[in-house]
């Protein structure tokens, strides 16, 4: 198994060498010339107005919460899915109620507005 | 060969794992101390691929820089910027002589006591495909502790509607 990650090993080194050796290679050649329009962000839009740090509203992190949750839910169900075929009608019912569980968390948030983007 | 550069992963990805862990206390940007915690949890899944727990690697990757480091990047948008400079200034809450004392003690306790704990190594092989084992596990034996999950992340997702929807009435 180890050798199998081996390979990814030398994937993320070539992933690590390139932009490295890319940008690297682009300081060594580039002419040095700074100024301010350079600075500024290239093809972003508007140029921002005031400071570009605001506060944004603190119920925004349900949604991060609530992913994370969802996210916790997805390891359980992977190891189903690898298992599936192999445990059949009772694993499917388990997975049901596991589910069941979890989609009253969800019903709660329906309920409550949670799901309303305002 | 193998064993160099099992030797060498090692070393890299707990370097890595240490540097930016130092980095997420020492940084002035809370974004940059974020983005280095997400480096951390990298760090701490090529650990465990060295520990042939793959599926564990997998889990980490997905959890914890999928939606935990999200979680801070997202918690960051939420902060008020500080007037000072930094948004995570560590000069002014510099830890006190006392908080130091402790954790250093604590530092010394925990590494006595790795130095003292006679290990018992396991001889037994590491097991290959871990997610069909674990699958199959908790499938059957620990099925109760799988619906025992669910009810907790039930109740994690209830406390983060409450706390959210609580914040909104203010």
């Amino acid at each position: 198994m180890l050798q199998e990650f081996g390979n990814v090993g030398l994937l993320l080194i070539v992933a690590l060498v390139f932009p490295l050796l890319a940008l690297g290679t682009a300081f060594l050649l580039r002419p040095r010339d700074p100024g301010v329009e350079k600075s500024l962000p290239y093809e972003c839009g508007v140029d921002t107005v005031g400071t570009t740090w605001v506060q944004f509203r603190a119920s925004y992190f349900l949604y991060a919460l609530v992913f994370v949750a969802f996210d916790v839910e997805t390891v359980f169900l992977y190891l189903w899915a690898i298992k599936f075929q192999e445990l059949g009608t009772f694993a499917f019912v388990e997975m049901f109620i596991f589910l069941s569980i979890l989609l009253v968390g969800l019903g709660y948030a329906w309920k409550k507005g949670a799901l309303e983007w305002k | 060969m193998n064993e160099w550069a099992y030797t060498a992963a090692f070393f890299i990805f707990a370097a890595v794992t240490v540097a930016s862990a130092v980095g997420v206390v020492t940084k002035n940007d809370l974004v940059h101390s974020s983005l280095l915690l997400a480096l951390c949890f990298v760090g701490v899944s090529g650990l465990y691929v060295l520990l042939q727990a793959d599926f564990l690697a997998a889990v980490q990757l997905l959890v914890y820089n999928g939606a935990i480091a999200i979680v801070f990047v997202l918690g960051t948008m939420l902060t008020r910027r500080s007037i000072r400079h930094g948004t995570n200034h560590s000069e002014a809450d510099a830890p006190s002589r006392l908080i130091g004392l402790i954790s250093g003690l604590f530092v010394a306790v925990t590494l006595g006591v790795i130095a003292t704990t006679p290990w018992n190594y396991s001889s037994a092989g590491a097991v290959q495909d871990t997610p069909a084992v674990l699958g199959r596990l908790i499938l059957t034996d620990y099925m109760i502790a799988m619906e025992v999950a669910a009810v907790l992340l039930l109740a994690a997702m209830i406390g983060a509607i409450v706390l959210a929807k609580g914040v909104d009435e203010e």
